[in-house]
């Protein structure tokens, strides 16, 4: 647990020592503004709610979030510097949880920064915290859920390009997985893995979070979504770090 | 040199490593004592760096099995990484770290806190003259001053077996100098291993060399003996001897 702190401090450090965290939290920012104000008719609505911000979470974090993953350890690779983190006295769950850490510590902190947007709805009405709450926590769980795949999939190769636009690809499956386009299209064709993709959309899970629900059965889903693919990045990085 | 009672610092048996088709170390053995500085020799692609990054424990080997202190690198490897100090091929550090963060960092990693922490990175810095760069980034320093930040690196937990791979690449003639008497310096209460073009260099700091080409070793001497091995005594031709395809009738 030490070592993995420690990884994950060295990592978040990195971040704000290049432009990479100031670019990512602007543009996150912006895009949530604008999607949220203009797209989301935000004052329109005339509800006292963050559902139009919450809504487009997952899509900002589809685009953002490979951004920060495909460096994760591609650049590690391409520098050299994970042949140097690996023979350091640590093992490899560590690093890959280390790192995923990091990441997922950078994006709790993006998102707290839009602690405007719960200023402004409670200066203008009444809104249920509660669900405000735990929409936020359904945000950093699919933040979470995103970040688990790209960093795996920035482990399988050297090119950030490619880690990017893989992670993207994959990311954008499990967003859809629940969308008409998808399930209409299995349920006439294969009607049972309508279910299956039904259940394993991230975009679904994310909103019971929403609505205010959290519930077990959707912790348990974004746990194991994440441990598979810190799992899956462990053995990447194993099979993969030397090459 | 002075046998030690104690067993090997660095024990190698039949370590080999495979690429497809392609065999870049093949069944290399041999044993580093304490007091020792091996001299790791051989041409480009020899299979130099794939044996020190099994030995580090980065590769894992299609054979064989490779020991540091007793602590096998496959199955024990944290334990023998913490004794081991390794300059992996061309010293990587993450550009973007003063090279004081640089080394806090990998302090930590190695369980030193505190006052011990600081203790150890002013003497890793004092040791390799980085106390003129202490806070620049490693990605605006030269070459020869990135190659002593991984040094520094690997000389931090002054560890008992130290793997250093090219450690005088790039250096001027002045810093290659200091490097050497560094490793003269420590070479008593160490096993050290060092891989390097540089034939100069086996004479003024090595105790063994072991010449390997092909992935295979094909020389394992002290560098006076190797030096008879060819009329003319230049440690350069009997190299080039050894490591070319097609051995010219001497």
């Amino acid at each position: 647990m030490r070592n993995t702190l420690i990884v994950a401090r060295r990592e978040l450090g990195g971040y704000f020592a290049t432009p990479v965290a100031v670019v990512f939290i602007v543009i996150f920012l912006a895009l949530q503004g604008v999607l949220t104000f203009n797209l989301g008719n935000f004052f329109d609505r005339n509800q006292a709610d963050l559902a139009p911000f919450f809504n487009f979470v997952p899509w900002v974090f589809l685009l953002l979030v490979p951004a920060i993953t495909m460096r994760l350890w591609a650049e590690e690779r391409r520098l050299g510097t994970i042949e140097l983190l690996l023979t350091l006295p640590i093992t490899q769950g560590q690093a890959v949880v280390g790192k995923f850490l990091a990441a997922w510590a950078f994006c709790a902190i993006a998102l707290l920064l839009t602690f405007p947007f719960v200023v402004t709805v409670n200066y203008l009405g009444k809104p249920d915290n509660g669900v405000i709450a735990t929409g936020y926590l359904g945000a950093l769980l699919v933040a979470g859920a995103f970040l688990s795949v790209g960093s795996a999939l920035s482990a399988a190769t050297k090119n950030q390009v490619i880690a990017f636009v893989l992670t993207v690809a994959v990311c954008f499956l499990f967003a859809v997985a629940s969308y008409p386009v998808v399930t209409d299209f299995l349920s006439k064709t294969m009607p049972t893995l309508a279910e299956v993709a039904r259940r394993l959309s991230v975009t679904e899970r994310f909103q019971g979070f929403t609505r205010g629900i959290v519930s077990l059965r959707d912790l348990i889903y974004f746990a194991s979504f994440i441990g598979f693919w810190l799992y899956l990045n462990t053995v990447i990085v194993e099979h993969r770090k030397a090459d | 040199m002075p046998a030690d009672s104690h067993a090997p610092l660095i024990e190698i048996e039949g370590l080999t490593k495979r690429f497809g088709a392609f065999t870049a170390v093949d069944n290399v053995s041999f044993t580093v004592a304490r007091g020792e500085v091996l001299g790791f020799l051989g041409p480009n692609g020899a299979g130099k760096s794939t044996t020190m990054r099994m030995l580090a424990g980065f590769m894992t080997p299609t054979a064989g099995t490779a020991r540091i202190c007793g602590h096998d690198v496959q199955a024990d490897s944290v334990a023998a990484r913490r004794t081991l100090g390794f300059l992996p091929e061309g010293a990587p550090t993450y550009p973007e770290m003063t090279v004081e963060a640089f080394l806090a960092f990998v302090a930590a990693i190695r369980g030193y806190g505190g006052k011990e922490a600081a203790r150890r990175i002013a003497r890793a810095i004092e040791l390799t003259t980085l106390a003129g760069v202490r806070l620049q980034p490693v990605e605006t320093l030269s070459k020869g001053f990135k190659r002593r930040v991984g040094l520094a690196q690997a000389l931090l937990h002054d560890p008992a077996v130290l793997v250093l791979d090219e450690p005088t690449d790039g250096l001027d003639p002045n810093q290659k100098h200091e490097v050497r008497s560094l490793i003269q310096q420590m070479a008593p209460q160490k096993a050290i291993v060092i891989s390097t073009h540089i034939l100069e260099e086996v004479g003024a700091v090595c105790t063994r060399a072991i010449i390997i080409a092909n992935g295979r070793i094909v020389a394992d001497a002290t560098p006076a003996e190797l030096e008879k091995l060819h009329p003319s005594g230049k440690l350069d031709d009997v190299f080039r001897a050894m490591t070319l395809p097609a051995p010219k009738a001497a």
